[in-house]
């Protein structure tokens, strides 16, 4: 049975407070976490399939053109090799999160550098590599691609612009103002598990073990490439080693497996190399940001303007979107802002962790940092001063605010001095000290969701859904909210995710995984405690259920008489998201030190104090937060996707030369959780936090850096080259 | 990668009879050559597998240095006693290069014969004169950032990446070399790299069936030793500019020793004698030291993207004298 929930109104019950359970929001440990760390848990590549042939993508060594000719005889003659692919439906780039159908195919059109144009079957991996490496490709190409963003044309986003009032005006009149343009670099996910897929056919039925982010989407886009219906495909992904946005769409080995397996009638197994991940699935793109703020003499924001370039291959529709939040962070009557595309042929840009906010916020942030500066302000104080009681563009209010709360705390638990700030105040030996802040800001999604709980006859209980957990706790948490809701410790509660034969859930992408598949699980588990009331002639908020029992001592066995109990939760977001503009919210603080001579700067210390509604595993939550502050410091100082001037190709495409920061990096974090129940926000009240917590981060490390060095640095990463070219002396 | 034959010679002879007349490559601890191979930017028909000869032992020498054999680890060799206490800076140089686990794998020998990071050499669809003789050089022109500022030609601007050796050869390392005709040579580490020129894949001295048997360090020379490695990250990267030093003191303040050498700048370690020549007997100041630094870089060139090489070569130059004479600035 189906039980269908639109949300249209905020949910102010806050019916899980009530619930007697106790487990859910607590700091339990990952119910799938002894399987991972002691290699039981099985990723897509290590299932075994008999008789597998194992495939290796061969990839174009120019930038645009088309393919004339593959000299497969030349190929079929190396050990090993069982077939050369080139199929048309084969796809050359990974598909947009939520595409839904397949992304651009036809291999033998060459669009950039790297890209996927044939796969190589053979026995080995080894002997596939080698034949894929060694393909003699007769090329037609068109010289003269452009790769520079800078250097085209771009498109204006018009969906982005906004214009309100005379921002020229308001700068002119301002008391202060700041007009400063940054750049950002591109960033690669650069997720543990490569991209990897075996697939093996039954007769017209395709089973598929991949690495994916979101099965409900990419059955179909799987389907749609292979132009077959998607009732005759099984999608499974029961782990998922990191995904940061680049599993979100189906990728190309999925769909070069499926074909291959076909064609050579035995299970194909295609495993994508690093540098296969880095340079044929999705960077972010850089940006180039200009930041026009203004203020009166007190310090109230009279003008914001925020304009953006970013880039993308033509036919993508993609912008990262750099202004999400800088439409409603800050007041400001007077507004400019402006999304421009440049097409160029670089590899495909899409979405990587916290697309927008994870270049916008740590731009505006810096700007702000600068205004404050100007103005004479403190900077926590300026960005207190300048919340906006409601979207400052749409004129809606928000569904919950805690900026406020978190700056407060968090500069608190820092020990932030809000007094008069200068730079170059305090050296040690080498170094130059200092510290630096900024807000965080993530847009809130969420999306529509099924699953199943089954309420089993011996009392236990099953969760099936085709959500995936990219390891960011969603076993966990579904167990703790079906725990919660029917009355039932975790160790009870059998989750069953990442297969396409179950209902479909939202998947894991926006942060907006557990809310939705959360509320799915909850408006099940309503369904479920509805029918027990009745069984029990009461009301359903009357029935107070824990360890499986109710509060009378009735066992959920006897009244379940030997039969299993299952709803299918159905959670839609329903006309709400027109009425309130919501928001995950927080505040980061860091210490930095800057290396007077070097340039080199290294985080002592960094907080970050975050409200995303209610927290349903503390443990868990802490860690995307974690996560988040870890890759914020990348953005600040190191992560950075070099591509060739000439030709476009990714230069840096593998784990030692694009550098995520490593453990040394990374300082003892504090985290902060700012607890609240957002009403609009879902029906559990939750919000997301997987992208928050890197959402503004790099700008605190930024700001330090100015108050440590007297370095402005207005180009990330904030590499030691970088550092020294703006040190004062 | 290319299918390739495994040979396991029992002795160091057959091991350079074997390497001689096949176009095996020696293995050891692989983390290079494997990487390598993988990216079919090597593809030699033959590994020989030398890591089981007699080559693991660190030994005393008569006259107070110490001999590091091929084999030996570079986490051996880091924590070794001697090493620590009479060769801090090698130790310091090697801790700052690599992970644990590659220098755990990692070999005296086959960290001096660790091959160039440059983007365009370690991507076998790309130009490079050192994979590809004649194919040209796809840095200059490209992303350059790592690359050499030092000792560059118009056909290879790569760096040599490794740490070790910029230690070794500040220290007066010598390589000792056996050839397939079991004849014994040595090399001083200075002397050991070459310079790109116009043969860029020439990237040692070593012959066809040489095999590097040890590397020997003279008597310690007292003095402070440092080595100073600069990176974007504080682990797990390659140097952007690394200096090695050893200072000595006279109790007069001024500088009685300086031997210097330099990663990260070049397609070898970079040695100029004539710094430590200009420093020694000089009392320490920030002029002499900017002047240590413009002999460094006389003929510094860079390639736009590594332009900032030669300030930062510059001001770690001067960190590390101020730091190793205890000048102040």
């Amino acid at each position: 049975m189906i039980v269908h929930e639109k949300q249209d109104n905020p949910d102010t019950a806050n019916r899980l407070d009530g619930m007697k359970q106790g487990v859910l929001g607590t700091a339990m440990s990952r119910i799938d976490g002894l399987a991972k760390v002691t290699g039981t848990a099985l990723y897509a590549a290590e299932y075994s399939a008999d008789n597998c042939a194992e495939g290796v993508l061969a990839t174009a060594t120019i930038t645009r053109g088309v393919v004339n000719a593959i000299d497969k005889k030349a190929a079929l003659a190396l050990p090993g090799v069982i077939a050369v692919i080139d199929d048309p439906r084969l796809t050359t780039r990974a598909a947009q999160g939520t595409a839904d159908e397949a992304p651009q195919q036809d291999p033998a059109r060459v669009c950039y550098w790297g890209q996927p144009i044939a796969l190589v079957v053979a026995e080995t991996f080894e002997q596939a590599r080698h034949a894929a490496k060694h393909l003699v490709v007769d090329y037609g190409e068109e010289v003269d691609a452009p790769v520079d963003p800078e250097a085209v044309k771009p498109e204006e986003q018009t969906e982005e612009t906004v214009s309100q009032g005379d921002l020229d005006a308001a700068m002119s009149a301002a008391a202060h103002a700041v007009d400063v343009t940054f750049t950002t670099k591109g960033h690669a996910s650069a997720a543990m598990e490569p991209h990897a897929a075996i697939a093996s056919w039954n007769g017209d039925d395709l089973t598929v073990h991949a690495s994916l982010q979101m099965l409900n989407y990419n059955i179909t886009e799987l389907a749609d490439a292979l132009g077959i219906p998607e009732q005759r495909i099984r999608l499974i992904a029961r782990y998922v080693g990191g995904g940061f946005g680049s599993k979100l769409g189906i990728s190309e080995e999925v769909v070069a497996a499926a074909i291959a397996a076909q064609e050579i009638g035995r299970p194909v197994r295609v495993v994508m190399t690093r540098q296969h991940v880095f340079q044929a699935i999705m960077r972010r793109s850089e940006s180039t940001q200009r930041l026009r703020l203004c203020v009166d003499a007190a310090g109230k924001l009279t003008g914001f303007g925020h304009h953006a370039l970013v880039s993308n291959l033509p036919g993508e529709e993609f912008a990262e979107p750099v202004l999400q939040s800088s439409h409603f962070l800050y007041a400001g009557a007077n507004r400019e802002l402006k999304l421009e595309l440049a097409r160029i042929h670089r590899m495909t840009a899409g979405s990587v962790r916290a697309p927008g906010e994870a270049v916008g916020m740590p731009a505006l942030e810096c700007a702000m940092d600068m205004l404050a500066e100007a103005a004479g302000i403190d900077p926590v104080k300026l960005r207190l001063m300048n919340i906006p009681e409601k979207d400052p563009e749409k004129g809606l209010p928000f569904s919950s605010h805690t900026l406020a709360d978190c700056l407060t705390q968090a500069a608190k638990a820092f020990g932030w001095d809000h007094g008069l700030r200068k730079p170059r105040q305090t050296r040690k030996g080498e170094w130059w000290i200092g510290t630096g802040m900024a807000s965080a800001a993530r847009v809130h999604n969420v999306m529509e969701a099924k699953a199943r709980v089954t309420l089993k006859a011996d009392g236990t209980a099953v969760v099936e859904t085709d959500m995936t957990d990219i390891g960011t706790g969603t076993y966990t948490i579904a167990a703790q909210i079906v725990g919660e809701m029917l009355g039932l410790a975790p160790d009870r509660v059998l989750v069953d995710l990442g297969d396409s034969r179950h209902p479909r859930g939202p998947g894991s992408g926006g942060s907006w995984g557990a809310p939705s598949i959360g509320s799915a699980l909850y408006v099940a588990c309503k369904a479920i405690r509805e029918e027990l009331a009745k069984r029990l002639d009461i009301d359903e908020p009357d029935l107070a259920l824990r360890n499986g029992a109710t509060s009378s001592g009735t066992q959920l066995t006897e009244l379940l008489r030997g039969e299993d109990l299952a709803r299918v939760g159905h959670y839609e977001p329903g006309a709400i998201s027109e009425d309130f503009t919501a928001s995950g919210f927080g505040a980061f603080f860091a210490q930095v030190r800057v290396n007077a001579f070097t340039g080199e700067t290294r985080v002592d210390r960094m907080l970050g104090a975050f409200g995303f509604g209610r927290v349903l595993n503390r443990k868990t939550a802490r860690s995307q937060c974690l996560g988040g502050i870890t890759w914020s410091i990348g953005t600040a100082l190191t992560e950075a996707l070099e591509f060739d001037p000439r030709d476009g190709h990714l230069v840096n495409g593998d784990l030692a030369e694009y550098h995520v920061p490593v453990n040394r990096d990374v300082p003892d974090l504090d985290v902060i959780l700012v607890e609240e129940r957002d009403a609009a926000a879902s029906p559990i009240q939750a919000k997301g936090i997987g992208e928050l917590g890197m959402c503004g981060g790099a700008a605190a490390i930024g700001n330090a850096i100015y108050n440590a060095s007297g370095a402005r640095v207005l180009d990330f990463p904030m590499t030691p080259d970088r550092v020294i070219a703006a040190m004062p002396d | 990668m290319r299918a390739f034959d495994y040979i396991r010679p029992v002795s160091l002879e057959e091991a350079g009879r074997r390497l001689a007349e096949t176009s095996a490559k020696a293995i050891a601890g692989g983390t290079n050559l494997l990487d390598l191979m993988k990216l079919q930017v090597e593809t030699p028909s033959a590994v020989c597998d030398i890591s089981r000869l007699d080559l693991a032992t660190i030994a005393d020498t008569p006259d107070g240095g110490l001999f590091i054999g091929a084999l030996v680890t570079n986490t051996q060799t880091a924590v070794h006693q001697r090493v620590r206490k009479d060769y801090p800076l090698l130790a310091r140089a090697i801790l700052a290069g690599a992970t644990q686990q590659l220098r755990n794998k990692a070999t005296t020998g086959g960290n001096l014969c660790q091959r160039t990071r440059c983007f365009y050499f370690t991507n076998a669809d790309q130009p490079c004169n050192k994979r590809d003789p004649g194919s040209g050089c796809g840095a200059i022109g490209g992303i350059a950032k790592l690359h050499a500022v030092l000792g560059t030609s118009e056909h290879c601007i790569a760096t040599y990446p490794g740490d070790m050796a910029v230690a070794m050869t500040a220290l007066g390392g010598v390589v000792e070399i056996v050839g397939a005709d079991g004849h014994a040579r040595s090399v001083p580490v200075a002397d050991f790299h070459c310079l790109p020129g116009d043969t860029p894949w020439r990237e040692n001295v070593l012959e066809e069936g040489d095999i590097i048997t040890a590397v020997t360090l003279p008597a310690p020379v007292g003095g402070l030793q440092t080595y100073r490695k600069v990176r974007e990250r504080s682990s797990y990267a390659f140097a952007l500019v690394s200096v090695a030093a050893i200072v000595a003191m006279d109790d007069q303040g001024k500088i009685a020793r300086a031997d210097l050498a330099f990663g990260g700048l070049a397609h070898k370690p970079w040695h100029d004698p004539r710094i430590g020549d200009l420093l020694v007997g000089e009392a320490p100041s920030a002029a002499l030291f900017d002047k240590a630094a413009d002999l460094l870089l006389e003929t510094a060139q860079g390639y736009g993207e590594n332009d900032f090489k030669i300030p930062l070569a510059r001001r770690t130059l001067r960190a590390v004298l101020e730091e190793v004479t205890g000048a102040s600035s």
